[in-house]
């Protein structure tokens, strides 16, 4: 990986960080409703995978921890902002909300809230792909609570059975929800679990983003090439709850305090430092420029945006006027 | 008009909506190398080849999400649960996905899905081969919910449902697989909203659904020559939405209502038809409408017990005739 691209991706995951970071403090100001999945601790995952792949032309679907991956796929911050504060300028126009973050236009094909839920969704579009002859593919982020659902094996199977072109990653934050996997889940090791389906796969630590772009560029490359699907584990850890609603309670400090020495951000900032290539200075005034762009173009963006109008509260339920509900002989 | 059997009209349709978009595909166990359990899908496979006539594993869910995600990028994916009672197993992606993507994304996705299905009670096939779900799949927006009564509505609703681009849940029945019926040689497009009057009559409404409608049909005949009462059935091809206008320009035309479902009737087709007749035409009722519903039990194997638990003919003629106290 090139410095220059390092120095990017650590604005990227800085970005992330604060922005996530600034949404906890829209909830806890009640700016943003309902239920609120943050991202921080795992964002080499996100960024180590996506820029491995390739923007506007690979397929990205995940689950409701979903802001930052649709922002690595190309969505305008300002608009995911919108979309939390409930604004029609909101990428899902003010009616998904946090864990329903849309954006088509970038092939970012949305967060889901039902655990498991994308894993068939996934399989599906690599199916599209195929049928399309493209090279372009289906990737799929979710957790590692995710693959106690009967989706996964559902999807796995059918995935290897019709060779499609499906990358699953799984962010592994040892936690679903609040009890963690060891207490949840057999196999601990998550890509022991597809060797059932025959599906290559690889554990990473997806603290170091270097590694995970190097395992990720090999899947993605395995994926792209016509082989099927494959599955990349990602190590990991969450700082906040599952949610807002989530005291947190159930982790110990010290192992909590393990992994924040472990924080993917520092962790690339610190080699860049030791290489000579950036300055904890120039660390600083990324930081500084990006708290400015939070707060005075998105955060303004989301509190000066409208509402929708409740006269459309009707609309996209069903198709506007399809001409095939009236049917008729061709 | 040729007479066709239901199944030939159903395979026709999906015959035609392959030859016509590259993009539609076939999905369901058993539908490939076996043709299908009813004969839906026979001989597709030989026709359109494995990429787009599927046989899939036995994962509901899964290869339903799998078909909704394929839609999302353009595929036109005809599922077939083999039988109606298998769809709980999907109704996580029918319901949360499905029904849902184009509202939560703000009308950036859509899942141009058909997912058609047998249901009803056949003979004998006990409490977990024997649902009637319809009321179920009716209860959630965002889903079109469509059960033809005929061949030629088996053909054109499928064929009408594959083109639109909401999700359609289309709700066949066991037994009428096998029933005769006029379909039109030419290519035909069913409403996938409406109602039909397969009965014209001025003195009660009966409404019926998929085999209710002939059960509805046969009444009406009887009580045509036992008692001169003329009944109007009207079809209800389309379960949502329910044809508002339909309801209430027949009831206003005879003044009384009775509704015949198949299924239990808590929070079915009956009760929602009567709440339509409340609030579109209360006055014009001269007596209170009435349901005739299976009886809220788990269908049962024994014979007796089975016939039991259902409505039937006899039940609509009793109903009507209490009505009119003859």
């Amino acid at each position: 990986m090139k410095v220059a691209d390092k120095i990017r991706l650590l604005r990227e995951m800085l970005f992330a960080r604060r922005f996530e970071e600034r949404c906890y403090e829209a909830y806890v100001e009640r700016k943003i409703g309902g239920f609120l999945h943050l991202y921080p601790g795992q964002e080499a995952c996100c960024f180590g995978v996506l820029e491995a792949a390739r923007v506007g032309h690979d397929y990205v679907i995940t689950s409701y921890r979903d802001h930052v991956h649709a922002i690595k796929w190309g969505s305008d911050p300002k608009r995911i902002m919108a979309e939390l504060y409930a604004r029609e300028t909101g990428v899902s126009r003010g009616r998904g909300g946090s864990m329903h973050i849309f954006d088509v236009e970038n092939k970012f094909m949305g967060g889901y809230a039902l655990v498991g839920g994308p894993f068939p969704l996934a399989a599906g579009i690599g199916k599209a792909l195929q049928m399309k002859q493209s090279d372009a593919i289906s990737i799929c982020f979710l957790g590692d609570a995710a693959n106690n659902q009967g989706t996964f094996h559902e999807s796995l199977n059918m995935a290897k059975l019709w060779n499609l072109p499906v990358l699953y990653v799984c962010e592994n934050n040892l936690y679903g929800i609040g009890t963690r996997i060891d207490r949840s889940t057999a196999v601990v090791d998550q890509y022991k679990r597809v060797s059932g389906y025959n599906i290559p796969s690889a554990q990473v630590d997806g603290q170091d983003i270097e590694l995970v772009y190097k395992a990720a560029t090999t899947a993605i490359k395995h994926v792209r090439d016509g082989n099927g699907p494959y599955f990349l584990e990602l190590m990991t850890y969450r700082y906040r709850g599952h949610s807002m609603s989530d005291s947190n309670a159930y982790r110990a400090k010290a192992e909590e305090r393990m992994w924040s020495k472990r924080d993917p951000l520092i962790m690339l900032r610190n080699r860049l430092i030791e290489d000579g290539k950036l300055s904890l200075q120039d660390f600083k005034d990324m930081d500084t420029e990006i708290l400015d762009e939070i707060e005075n173009e998105i955060i303004a963006f989301a509190e000066e945006s409208p509402e929708p109008d409740v006269a459309e509260v009707e609309r996209y339920v069903l198709a506007d006027n399809d001409p095939w509900v009236k049917g008729g002989v061709s | 008009m040729a007479k066709k059997m239901f199944w030939e009209a159903v395979r026709r349709a999906h015959d035609e909506e392959l030859a016509n978009d590259p993009m539609v595909i076939v999905m369901g166990e058993d539908i490939a190398v076996a043709g299908g359990t009813y004969k839906a899908t026979q001989g597709l496979y030989e026709k359109y080849g494995e990429q787009r006539v599927i046989d899939t594993p036995i994962s509901e869910n899964g290869f339903t999400g799998l078909g909704i995600g394929a839609s999302f990028l353009g595929v036109r994916p005809i599922i077939e649960i083999m039988s109606v009672n298998f769809a709980w197993l999907a109704m996580d992606q029918i319901f949360n996905t499905a029904a849902k993507v184009r509202y939560m994304s703000g009308g950036q996705l859509q899942a141009p899905v058909v997912v058609r299905s047998p249901g009803g009670t056949a003979h004998q096939l006990g409490s977990q081969h024997s649902a009637r779900m319809e009321k179920v799949f009716m209860g959630i927006a965002g889903l079109r919910v469509v059960t033809p009564s005929n061949p030629r509505q088996a053909y054109g609703l499928l064929k009408s449902a594959v083109r639109c681009n909401d999700p359609v849940f289309i709700n066949e029945h066991e037994l009428m697989y096998n029933m005769k019926g006029e379909v039109p040689e030419g290519e035909y497009f069913h409403p996938l909203e409406g109602s039909e009057v397969a009965r014209q009559g001025r003195d009660v409404t009966l409404f019926g659904y998929n085999i209710s409608v002939h059960w509805c049909l046969q009444a009406a005949e009887q009580l045509s020559k036992d008692h001169g009462i003329e009944a109007e059935v009207i079809d209800l091809y389309a379960l949502s939405p329910l044809d508002r206008e339909g309801i209430r320009n027949s009831v206003s035309k005879t003044h009384r209502a009775v509704i015949v479902e198949e299924a239990e009737p808590a929070v079915g087709v009956g009760a929602e038809v009567m709440a339509i007749i409340n609030e579109e035409c209360f006055f014009e009722l001269d007596t209170a409408p009435l349901r005739v519903s299976a009886l809220n039990v788990p269908i049962p194997y024994n014979h007796g017990l089975e016939k039991a638990a259902l409505p039937n003919v006899g039940d609509v003629i009793a109903a009507v005739r209490g009505m009119f106290g003859v």
